[in-house]
């Protein structure tokens, strides 16, 4: 069996067939398996515990269940249930049992398998991943990896591995599972910035201010998070250093400044302020210097978010025409073009690749209308659209994972709001949290 | 793909030809669920029934600064006030922010007698009014003299109703100089949260620019936005929707 049958193209792929000419607002057509190639079948075998420390079965379920979990989510695995798969713990390739494997009801292309041991204090994994459709090759990945034994850490090496496998197989696309989502929670009574990792797990309050804050964005090199609060003088930028573990100064042009963005090259950030007397989008250094205004709109302009491929470009959100559209302009101010023709649109995120946005859209917004909002991808050179919620919820803020195929969003359901994260195609809908109110996800740049 | 520029057309048209409609609706108020039931429908007036009236807070217990809403309601009424507020609509709602613990005692006159109805706001430890940047204003007159501004839906532009409000409120500040004032800027719960806080900023900036137009010195008014942060009122319908909708205005500490 050769890789290069796997490589998935992934955003192509994913969204060419929905982009058919005449899509329709409610229409909710699925033909195929919405993909350009085939998922891989792969299984996960159970660990071998490999020492006899007592800590060793809850860390060895721990380590499972994640990388287990992991695979699946990569949405480019058709696993292999835990039910079908053979009840062994194979510990190296020399151990398996190729046939076992290959063959019904498993019928698995590929197999995850290792062992793990807890000794000294320590957690220590050996990791391959063996095609089992091709006795006597080489292992595809071959890892080991030793952290201090945690429950964390147990997470932490199921996500390398997994990572690991899912860049081997998955046409040399990154993994996500080492990523962290920046979002907000209001389960301490105030709305301030929290952080989980990408699976929902390890979730962690970032700000104790005390006061109303919004919008988290992380800088592209994880180091700090820009956000916006509201402090006795109105809303400014803030920005959290990560590094220090503490807030930094930034100065945050007067007027109500909300909605800070990274460029991908970490130099510089928008921002929509009023400091000229009406709400436009601004940009300036990573460090707040040299802010000017972009936008000359009278009416809202906020929400910007630059193309990440190019950091030349801005999409925003725009009432310069009544009910707010999304636009692009190239980061000068020039170029302005509209994306979306009515409704309510709002909260662009731009893919990893520039090709894409991904927005909040109500195609049916007004009183007397009750349209949903729900999330659209775009294709912003044909300005075709696919939408990718369906009657569920109120649907705001996605945002896209680096790896481009997956996005995380927010959905109000009743009064209740949850982050949520699906695959690009609008498929894999699960939630991330459960506690309290959580709105406003950003996911990492890695 | 639609053409729906139209469509949002047609939603505000649709919008501005309702505008009686909210306005009567917004008297309502969003306080309606704490009320009592209303009263049955009043027989004649000139039969000379005795009047009866209503009225509640809510919230009934806030921290010092916070804004209340008095929502009021009377039959058969021909002269109905509030005290420390004054005459008022037969029926109606006010924002109030008391400072100090507060009885809101509303008298309803009428042919066929009168009546009395009282709603108690707990202020948390409220200290006694303090002196407003030099003025001795106490929230209540200022609030019964400074009227919110409403806003059609989608829109930050100051309507013809509003004007008049503007007007008064600009010759309440123009006879007390020396206040200073915040202009907050509300939406309501529908919408994206930060597209509501930028067009909470517009309607922030436009009741500036209308206080500023009347006269007001622009260094006495500054603006904040709440967008959909702090709601008036948090029931999905109309009337709610119509009360978050506003520039609230409060005296500058």
């Amino acid at each position: 069996m050769q890789l290069w049958r796997y490589l998935y193209c992934a955003i192509p792929s994913l969204l060419l067939l929905p982009f058919a000419p005449s899509a329709h607002a409610q229409d909710w057509v699925r033909t195929g398996s919405n993909l350009g190639v085939e998922k891989i079948r792969m299984a996960a075998a159970d660990f071998k515990p490999n020492s006899p420390d007592p800590q060793t079965p809850v860390l060895k379920t721990t380590f499972d269940n994640t990388l287990y979990n992991d695979l699946a989510n990569a949405g480019i695995f058709d696993m292999v249930a835990k039910a079908l798969a053979p009840a062994v713990t194979p510990a190296a390739p020399a151990e398996v049992n190729l046939a076992q494997w290959s063959a019904a009801p498993a019928n698995a292309a590929m197999l995850a398998l290792g062992s793990l041991a807890v000794q000294g204090g320590r957690i220590n994994v050996s990791g391959y991943l063996i095609d089992v459709k091709e006795a006597g090759a080489p292992a595809i990945v071959g890892k080991q990896y030793g952290e201090v034994a945690t429950q964390d850490n147990a997470r932490l090496i199921a996500h390398k591995f997994a990572d690991e496998i899912i860049l081997r197989l998955g046409g040399g696309v990154n993994g996500i599972a080492e990523t962290k989502i920046y979002y907000v929670s209001s389960r301490s009574g105030v709305k301030e910035i929290w952080a989980m990792d990408y699976d929902g797990q390890g979730e962690h309050a970032i700000t104790h201010l005390g006061e109303v804050s919004l919008s988290p964005h992380v800088s592209p090199d994880n180091s700090r998070v820009a956000f916006a609060s509201l402090g006795r003088t109105g809303w400014t930028i803030r920005m959290y250093s990560l590094v220090l573990g503490r807030m930094v100064s930034f100065p945050s042009p007067g007027g109500t400044t909300i909605s800070p963005a990274w460029s991908a090259d970490g130099a510089h950030i928008a921002f929509s302020s009023d400091r000229s007397g009406d709400p436009e989008i601004w940009v300036s250094d990573a460090n707040g210097g040299g802010a000017h205004r972009v936008t000359t709109f009278r009416g809202p302009d906020v929400s910007p978010c630059w193309n990440p491929k190019s950091n030349s470009q801005l999409a925003w959100v725009s009432g310069r025409t009544g009910l707010p559209q999304i636009y692009t302009m190239e980061a000068d101010g020039a170029n302005v073009q509209r994306l979306t023709d009515g409704g309510y649109a709002t909260s662009p995120s731009w893919s990893p690749n520039g090709q894409f946005l991904v927005f909040a859209w109500d195609r049916k917004y007004g009183p007397g209308a009750p349209g949903n909002q729900d999330i659209y991808v775009m294709d912003i050179a044909s300005k075709r659209w696919v939408q990718l919620t369906h009657d569920a919820g109120r649907n705001d803020f996605p945002s896209w994972a680096p790896d481009g195929r997956h996005i995380v969003f927010e959905r109000q359901t009743g009064r209740q709001l949850e982050i949520w994260s699906m695959l690009a195609d609008g498929t894999q809908q699960h939630a991330l949290t459960h506690d309290g109110n959580n709105t406003m996800p950003g996911w990492s740049w890695k | 793909m639609n053409s729906l520029p139209v469509r949002t057309w047609n939603f505000r048209r649709r919008a501005a030809s309702c505008l009686a409609v909210l306005a009567i609706a917004a008297i309502a108020g969003c306080g309606k669920k704490h009320a009592p039931p209303p009263p049955p429908p009043p027989p004649p007036a000139e039969t000379g029934a005795a009047p009866t009236a209503t009225i509640a807070a809510t919230p009934d217990n806030i921290n010092p600064g916070d804004k209340v809403i008095l929502t009021w309601k009377t039959t058969d009424a021909t002269d109905v006030s509030i005290d420390g507020i004054g005459a008022v609509p037969s029926s109606g709602t006010q924002t109030v922010s008391p400072t100090q613990t507060t009885d809101y005692h509303l008298v309803a006159r009428g042919l066929g007698g009168s009546t009395d109805a009282s709603a108690h706001v707990t202020v948390a430890g409220a200290s006694t009014t303090g002196d407003l940047s030099g003025e001795t204003v106490d929230d209540a007159t200022f609030h019964s003299n400074v009227t919110d501004i409403f806003y059609d839906y989608d829109s930050y532009d100051i309507n013809p109703q509003s004007q008049t409000v503007v007007s008064k409120d600009a010759a309440f500040l123009a006879s007390h100089p020396k206040l200073k004032i915040v202009i907050g800027g509300y939406c309501d719960a529908r919408g994206s949260t930060e597209y509501n806080l930028a067009l909470g900023e517009n309607r922030a900036n436009a009741a500036k620019q209308a206080l500023i137009s009347a006269g007001v010195s622009p260094d006495r008014i500054r603006t904040v936005s709440y967008g959909k942060e702090k709601q008036f009122c948090t029931e999905a319908n109309e009337q709610c929707y119509q009360q978050n909708r506003r520039a609230g205005f409060s005296v500058d500490r």
